[in-house]
């Protein structure tokens, strides 16, 4: 049968050629696209999620800068060592406000998906100044020169742009951007707003050092939060299945 | 084109029939077994599709329903069975029980250190060593907030200072110059006093001078001879052992600007069991106070 298939017959014609080209990658980019038109139902919702602040925000910024992702991985997942060292796998919904995403490939240092609460601010803020000072194993370069004034004239507009993105960042947070910034970096003061838009967010000196936000504030905030806003004590594997 | 299969008279196999200007084409087919593993591996995946999650149906689970989410949970759980008999005794005992039993001890011992490798070891070192600038050594018997066993669990479960948990230790020190309670000469004084406890001063007038002062501000939580109070978590300043350094300068800035480490609540993120591993661990690195 497929000997008397001759292939000469589409060859001499373009039009044919055409359009079984076109069904056969057709079938590819659907087997792509498909299941995209779904996700909504794949990706599962989990209390306690919710957008950036814009410290932690312009901190996610510094970390992408820096490359941080290059040696370590956001991403605990589902095996047995990891959950014991890490604890809970990470949930697709929590990395859902993430443009882009942190996950990483690459742990050269540890991951840092639950990195947050697990160490004090000083504790951060003297690691990343000299990190063998802290942990005299480690290989990781200093980043002493975070100590340098934060530049946040613009956070209105990365707010903005992750709004266009679909982070949920309402008029609201985005005419308060800075304020918030500065109200987190310095507890002294009112805070009762900042904490009313954004749940489960800290107010500190990050640093150490309440004379002036830096860099290693912005950075210092977002570590300290990753992985802190689902309470899997109230979040069982049943709950998060997806629907 | 006319399609001719022909037999090549060099090689002996058949051609294709396709021929371009005079260029024939050889015909050489894949090796039989190569076709049918190609042919049984196309099956598999057949089978594992609908077998496995792949396809958007049911949920995406596949007809086996396996998911990795179960996977790891009965993994989880299977591990946790296994363990179930030590960890539910290392779980109700007292941290003295377990000392006590050396069953119960070797496994705490075994088990503490890997969690505190894990846990602890960023701050404190990887065997308790601690680092300078805040971050105390627990390897040896200079202790802020007590080193019996039942300080030590306390400690752990509920941390220092931090905002997580209403009952971690806390003690806030005044920041005597950032917030005028002394001035820039007297805190000098003070300085020059307790370098004196540990028969450093090198002032003995400021020194002198700084004994009133230190008298008035200070021996509420340190005490009238700098021993320090294990309740306010004020370390003993009479010694050689400092959590951020034991020169002048470092003690005019503890002085002018007070010190607050920090360290998270355990208490949430530890299972009971590890908690009280970890107690048994800490007091037997070295340091550990009898009851």
């Amino acid at each position: 049968m497929f000997r008397r298939f001759s292939h000469a017959l589409i060859e001499k014609n373009l039009i044919l050629m055409g359009v079984l080209s076109l069904i056969t990658v057709s079938i590819g980019g659907l087997v792509q696209i498909v299941p995209l038109f779904a996700v909504e139902t794949t990706i599962e919702r989990v209390e306690g999620i919710r957008p950036y602040t814009p410290l932690e925000q312009m901190g996610r910024n510094i970390y992408i800068r820096e490359g941080c992702y290059t040696c370590h991985s956001q991403m605990v997942r589902p095996f047995r060592d990891e959950l014991e060292r890490y604890g809970h796998y990470s949930l697709a919904a929590e990395s859902m406000y993430d443009h882009p995403f942190q996950w990483g490939s690459k742990r050269t240092g540890p991951d840092l998906a639950r990195v947050g609460g697990r160490y004090s601010d000083d504790w951060h803020a003297a690691h990343l100044r000299s990190p063998r000072a802290v942990v005299p194993e480690s290989v990781m370069p200093p980043y002493a020169f975070l100590d340098r004034p934060l530049d946040y004239r613009d956070v209105e507009y990365h707010l903005r742009g992750l709004r266009s993105v679909g982070v949920p960042y309402t008029d609201e947070m985005i005419a308060n951007a800075k304020a918030d910034l500065e109200a987190q970096a310095r507890p002294e003061m009112d805070g009762t707003a900042f904490a009313r838009r954004y749940a489960r967010a800290r107010q500190g000196v990050f640093d150490g050092d309440a004379r002036e936000i830096t860099e290693m504030d912005a950075l210092v905030s977002y570590l300290q939060m990753l992985g802190t806003l689902v309470k899997f004590s109230d979040v069982t594997p049943e709950r998060v299945r997806q629907q | 084109m006319p399609t001719k299969i022909e037999k090549d008279a060099v090689s002996g196999r058949d051609t294709t029939g396709h021929e371009w200007d005079g260029i024939k084409e050889l015909n050489t087919p894949l090796p039989k077994w190569w076709l049918y593993v190609f042919y049984a591996t196309i099956a598999f995946a057949a089978v594992w599709v609908v077998l496995y999650p792949a396809l958007p149906i049911r949920g995406a689970t596949g007809l086996t329903g396996w998911t990795a989410r179960g996977a790891i949970q009965q993994e989880m759980a299977e591990r946790a069975q296994q363990q179930a008999p030590v960890l539910a005794r290392l779980r109700e005992a007292t941290p003295q029980q377990i000392v006590a039993d050396p069953e119960m001890r070797a496994y705490a011992l075994a088990g503490g250190r890997v969690a505190f490798a894990n846990n602890c070891a960023g701050c404190h070192g990887a065997g308790g060593q601690g680092a300078p600038g805040g971050f105390p050594t627990l390897a040896d018997d200079d202790w802020i907030w007590g080193g019996k066993l039942d300080d030590i669990k306390t400690t752990i479960l509920h941390g220092i200072r931090n905002t997580e948990d209403d009952a971690a230790r806390s003690s806030i020190m005044p920041r005597f110059l950032a917030d005028g309670l002394l001035k820039s000469a007297q805190v000098n004084d003070v300085a020059e006093h307790v370098l004196s406890l540990s028969g450093r001063a090198k002032d003995a007038a400021a020194a002198q001078r700084g004994a009133a002062l230190f008298a008035e501000n200070c021996v509420a939580c340190h005490g009238e001879t700098g021993r320090g109070n294990r309740e306010m978590g004020a370390p003993n300043l009479a010694d050689q052992v400092w959590l951020y350094g034991g020169d002048k300068a470092s003690i005019v800035h503890s002085i002018s600007y007070a010190r607050a480490g920090v360290m998270p609540a355990w208490g949430a993120r530890l299972d009971p069991a590890v908690v009280n591993m970890l107690t048994v661990y800490v007091h037997a690195l070295g340091g550990g106070e009898a009851e």
